[in-house]
């Protein structure tokens, strides 16, 4: 049913590095919008580590299902987010994050 | 030091250091390729953790799909990385202290929290021991959520039928075929009757 050797808060704590690497990424390349993308899911990854962890420490599988979810919705997000990117380098000739307000209306 | 706990150990470690290289590393194809290896670094945790479907799946749609994709688009758009690279520590600083925050309280929870006994098995899909990952969770996905399912399928089309609007573009010398115009045709409109004079050319 669950694995014992390895307790909860081990995943938690690679977890939470995770999360806080792929918050720091948005900060340090916050003109690198491939990066940004990167570390985005990066923090879903570490959001999914979490969710497995309580699954299978609490008998529960519905922690899974909710993984398998985020799991889709961040496939999707990354396809439009580098189809947006694609669309913008086209206009722009860059990628800088600074020169994405000409998408205002 | 148990054998589990080992690979636990390992694989955290890998999947920290490829997390901290993704993010730092000057040339965003090897920043892919690290994602790469924390992404299946990542579904032996998974492993470990018993999530057997999750651990697959995991490295079929992130390494097959999404991180192909991200290395397809790095190598496809021709941009000038050194450029975007300049004034990249000038929120270093402000970034540290908040990514510190962050993982100072997250560690603080992590430590913190424990598992009432009685939470354990009394959720709602209670793991049994005799039915493998698989098959528990298509036994409920299709039946218990089959509506989340669906929804999922409608996230996947619109985000497909999205990335095709954004990114299909009609260039306008290209010639393409126009069906109905070819349907339309009619015997008057395709041939033209000239009477030409002796003598002279048309």
């Amino acid at each position: 049913m669950m694995t014992p050797v390895i307790g909860l808060g081990h995943f938690l704590t690679v977890a939470a590095i995770l999360f806080t690497i792929g918050v720091f990424g948005i900060f340090l390349n916050r003109k690198n919008i491939i990066i940004i993308l990167m570390s985005v899911e990066l923090i879903l990854l570490a959001v999914n580590i979490n969710l497995v962890a309580f699954s299978s420490h609490l008998g529960d599988l519905v922690g899974q299902i909710f993984a398998l979810l985020i799991l889709t919705v961040a496939a999707a997000e990354a396809a439009i987010g580098l189809a947006i990117l694609v669309v913008f380098f086209r206009n722009r000739g860059s990628i800088a994050v600074d020169d994405v307000n000409m998408m205002k209306g | 030091m148990t054998l589990p706990l080992f690979f636990f150990y390992l694989f955290s470690a890998i999947v920290i250091a490829s997390a901290i290289m993704v993010i730092s590393s000057r040339n965003p194809v090897h920043s892919v390729l690290f994602l790469i290896l924390a992404f299946v670094n990542a579904a032996g945790i998974f492993m470990l953790a018993g999530a057997e479907f999750l651990a697959l799946i995991l490295i079929v749609v992130y390494v097959g799909a999404v991180a192909v994709l991200f290395l397809f688009v790095v190598m496809m758009l021709d941009v000038d990385f050194g450029e975007l690279r300049r004034g990249m520590l000038q929120y270093a600083p402000i970034g540290i202290v908040v990514g510190l925050i962050l993982l100072l309280e997250l560690l603080l929870v992590a430590g913190s929290a424990w598992l009432v006994p009685e939470a354990a098995g009394s959720g709602a899909l209670p793991i049994s021991g005799d039915v493998d990952n698989i098959r528990a969770i298509g036994r409920v996905l299709y039946t218990r959520y089959i509506y989340l399912f669906q929804a999922c399928g409608l996230v996947l089309l619109v985000a497909m039928i999205g990335a095709i609007v954004l990114t299909l573009r009609h260039k306008p010398n290209v010639k393409r075929q126009d069906v109905a115009a070819q349907v339309a045709r009619t015997k008057a409109t395709g041939v033209e009757i000239v009477k030409v004079e002796s003598g002279k050319g048309l």
